[in-house]
């Protein structure tokens, strides 16, 4: 069916966004001597061997051990490392939660904790692996800067960019092979959300591999006359009011998409703004308060509900509701 | 900073016990007990065993570290920092306080110096203080990293993840302390999680192992000190064990739990007072 539509972003490549972060965690660590590495047995699943095996001098394996490893992490940071964590999303939030809370937030310690195959497209591991949950916690700790990324070359711009920023920050990405829709010379900047296609009838503020749901759905909507504003929120904290208030005011509704539950996500925070500032009907596409299963990634999103076909209920929801 | 006679040390130790009565009756809440067992350790380390910079930065490069994993023990390390210049000694005073600098367990969110990352959750000061002392070698910085641990803090697992961990890379730049007073908040160790042997669990787990059998006495504090440092640089971590008395220096106090986080009468801080001396001057 994409094939059909007239979609503003088009890509040629699929790629995983483990990937763009791998490839940018070498070039990162070419570029600043500063950065280094950590990963709790998961080097090939985080694509880190690239940056072990240049610099070895620069890298620890910590073994099944994560929460050892954070404080680490932490530790490294004091004299002015920059070190970077590796594991599963899952492993980088729930489980290790304290000692992020108190090593690397309450101590404000420049660590950028990487968090791979976050959410359901996960896939056939199940629901022990499919983190939820992992924004809304990540997002409530003080001093903690939440970043989302879409495709590979978002996630690699990124993982680039929070070595130049000085402070712990949360960075999420995939297993699945995803769409390349952003361009490869992208600036990334920490907090800034990005306008990416105009319209005046609602606007979609999505996140994470959902941005190119709503790239899809988009198109869709215009096929039926409906212009709708995507929004591409990688940074969930901290978030973009501006931006987000900027184009409510303009287009009167909104609906969020994101890979994530729907209580404490990205929804949870745009809503939060809305409610304060300009209070506008408001969908959410995300999890509701359910854990994941196994199976096919897409499969799992059309169960779910996390899909182009899904925003595009939920914006007509929206705008009836104006 | 200039090394101190053994007396000027033992008069240092009276005062820090002080100011540990003083800080925690003065809010009426902390943690007396380990704070009064550690106080030797801390005068020993600060005053003798490191060098260090009172004239605070956080990066701590070319100077040796000191980390606190058992944060509530504040009392001590608060009452040294500040006998050690890194701060007035009247600070003292706001200790667990509104707008206080010197948190109920140490924090860096209100910059006091000395501090270099928040403890009180147990179990995550080894795993911090592991990954300065590899930061240190990355550096080619030779100076050590110290941490203390508290004995009831073992039962938490992350200690053996960073105990397994510390082996594996041969951190052999860090010395870890255990406060081995044997008690812990519910009672006596033995009865609560019994640790059955530190020494052969560490040694096990690669590392060499000091025993400080009297850690109120400080000249067996610095020669264990002294030792540890000497089996450092060797490829292994190492750990010294000591023994302490909680709540030694005040009689009504020492070897039981039951001092752990409770603060003295008016008429229990004047009988403690009286039987510490004043040398330098209280806050």
């Amino acid at each position: 069916m994409e094939k059909t539509l007239d979609l503003k972003y088009t890509y040629t490549e699929k790629k995983d966004t483990r990937s763009g972060f791998g490839d940018g965690f070498l070039e990162v660590g070419r570029k600043n001597p500063n950065v280094v590495g950590l990963c709790a047995d998961l080097i090939g699943s985080l694509k880190m061997g690239a940056f072990q095996n240049e610099f070895p001098e620069r890298f620890f394996q910590t073994g099944i051990a994560e929460a050892n490893m954070m404080g680490i992490a932490a530790g490294l940071s004091i004299n002015g490392k920059i070190p970077y964590t590796g594991t599963f999303a899952n492993f980088s939030t729930g489980r290790v939660y304290d000692q992020i809370r108190q090593s690397i937030a309450y101590s404000d310690k420049n660590v950028k904790i990487c968090a791979s195959h976050a959410g359901l497209t996960l896939g056939e591991d199940g629901a022990t692996h499919q983190i939820l949950e992992d924004l809304g916690m990540m997002k409530m700790l003080p001093h903690m800067t939440v970043i989302n990324p879409c495709d590979y070359n978002q996630t690699k711009a990124a993982t680039i960019a929070i070595a130049d920023y000085e402070g712990p920050v949360y960075l999420r990405f995939g297993r699945p092979s995803w769409p390349i829709f952003t361009p490869a010379d992208q600036k990334f900047e920490i907090g800034k959300a990005w306008k990416m296609i105009d319209g005046k009838d609602v606007t979609i503020f999505a996140t994470g591999h959902l941005v190119w749901e709503a790239v899809v759905a988009e198109a869709m909507l215009r096929e039926e006359g409906i212009h709708a504003e995507v929004i591409n929120i990688h940074t969930i904290k901290p978030l973009d009011e501006e931006a987000i208030l900027e184009s409510v005011a303009k287009t009167g509704c909104c609906v969020s998409a994101e890979e994530h539950q729907m209580n404490g996500g990205l929804g949870d925070s745009i809503a939060q703004t809305l409610i304060r500032n300009h209070p506008a009907p408001m969908e959410m596409v995300a999890v509701n308060d359910s854990f994941g299963e196994s199976g096919v990634p897409t499969d799992l999103l059309q169960k779910y509900g996390l899909n182009a076909e899904n925003i595009v209920k939920s914006v007509k929801k929206a705008i009836a509701r104006k | 900073m200039e090394k101190k006679s053994i007396d000027q040390l033992k008069e240092i130790c009276s005062q820090v016990r002080r100011d540990i009565l003083r800080m925690v009756h003065g809010v009426q809440s902390g943690h007396p007990g380990a704070s009064l067992g550690c106080t030797e350790f801390f005068v020993a380390l600060y005053f003798k065993q490191m060098e260090h910079n009172p004239d605070f930065k956080m990066e701590g490069k070319g100077e040796d570290l000191f980390f606190l994993s058992n944060g509530h023990i504040s009392p001590v390390w608060y009452s040294i920092l500040a006998r050690s210049g890194y701060f007035d000694l009247e600070e003292l005073k706001t200790f667990r306080k509104i707008n206080s600098r010197l948190q109920g367990h140490p924090a860096t969110e209100e910059n006091l110096p000395g501090i270099r990352v928040a403890s009180g959750s147990l179990g995550q000061g080894l795993s911090v203080a592991i990954g300065a002392a590899q930061a240190k070698k990355i550096d080619g910085d030779d100076k050590t990293v110290y941490v203390l641990m508290g004995d009831g803090e073992q039962q938490e697992g992350q200690i053996w993840e960073a105990a397994m961990y510390a082996a594996h890379h041969k951190v052999d730049n860090l010395i870890a302390t255990i406060d081995y007073n044997g008690q812990q908040i519910d009672g006596p160790t033995k009865k609560i999680m019994d640790l059955i042997s530190l020494k052969a669990k560490y040694e096990a787990f690669g590392w060499q192992v000091v025993e400080t059998k009297s850690g109120n006495d400080l000249e067996a504090v610095l020669e264990g000190l002294k030792e540890a440092k000497r089996l450092s640089g060797k490829g292994k971590p190492v750990l010294n064990l000591l023994y302490t008395d909680m709540g030694y220096g005040v009689d009504f106090m020492v070897g039981t739990h039951k001092w752990h986080g409770i603060a003295p009468s008016d008429e229990q801080l004047e009988n403690g007072l009286a039987q510490l001396e004043e040398t330098l001057g209280d806050f």
